[in-house]
């Protein structure tokens, strides 16, 4: 009897708390979901890392037909926008260490943050790719 | 709270505090040190790209196969590819509620980090080890 009581407690349709959708969207609100999403495409861009170096491994022509691709004008977008996801997902982790130490919860410091950390992510992505053309 | 007598808690579990997951704070733990350690190891990963653009096949193997961009880029890996495995699955725990389902994408997470992390750290050694 205990039994069945625990697999029909599955099915009741208990109360939700209202959550999400109920608050003012809010930069900080953006930026978490920003930084899961970004920590999500990384997960599957490194599908590109282990091209390079399979393709390394497998010898020239491989990496030839790599270097091909990630030159061409999509490649470079993938590389422009990987340097810039890595960047935001980079600045929201070493926000989140503070957090984790308790630091930078006053609420005029967590908006200055967001913002921080909207515009320093694209700041190195630009400085990097700036270095690069006039270097390369 | 210790003195409440309705606590079920024996002492040994609390002290243990390993909570009904059984493994405590290990997640969370592993989840910010490998962040601390992709801190300067993703800049550098950049760096080696970075370095790499543009040379021909026989720089790029050249510059992969010193010990230390090696050593690196394998710790690089190591650390990233355990990262996301653990951040995919807090996204699969959140947002997968269909038990079965929950189950599967766990077990496809774990398996697409392995293969990914064990890829590129064979194909540095291939490249560092020559071939």
């Amino acid at each position: 009897m205990s039994n069945s009581k625990m697999a029909n407690s599955k099915k009741v349709e208990r109360p939700l708390s209202p959550h999400l959708f109920i608050y003012k969207p809010m930069l900080s609100m953006l930026l978490s979901v920003m930084h899961r999403a970004t920590g999500i495409a990384m997960y599957f861009g490194t599908i590109l890392v282990v091209w390079w170096l399979m393709a390394m491994a497998y010898g020239e022509s491989s990496y030839t037909t790599f270097t091909y691709f990630m030159t061409s004008p999509f490649g470079y977008l993938i590389m422009v926008g990987f340097t810039w996801v890595l960047f935001h997902h980079m600045f929201g982790g070493v926000k989140h260490f503070f957090w984790d130490l308790g630091k930078g919860f006053d609420l005029d410091v967590v908006e200055l943050v967001a913002k921080l950390a909207v515009i320093i992510p694209i700041c190195a992505t630009v400085i990097v790719w700036l270095t690069y053309i006039i270097l390369k | 709270m210790s003195s409440n007598g309705s606590d079920m808690r024996t002492p040994l579990g609390k002290v243990r505090g390993l909570g009904s997951a059984k493994d405590g704070t290990s997640h969370f733990w592993q989840q910010r040190l490998t962040g601390l350690a992709n801190l300067p190891l993703s800049l550098f990963f950049m760096y080696s790209i970075y370095s790499m653009a543009g040379k021909s096949y026989q720089e790029a193997m050249a510059f992969i196969a010193s010990p230390l961009v090696s050593v690196m880029l394998i710790l690089f890996i190591a650390s990233s590819v355990y990262h996301m495995k653990l951040g995919m699955q807090v996204v699969l725990e959140d947002y997968i509620h269909g038990e079965k389902m929950k189950i599967l994408l766990l077990i496809l997470n774990a398996f697409f980090a392995t293969f990914i992390g064990i890829a590129c750290i064979f194909s540095i050694l291939k490249i560092s080890f020559g071939a």
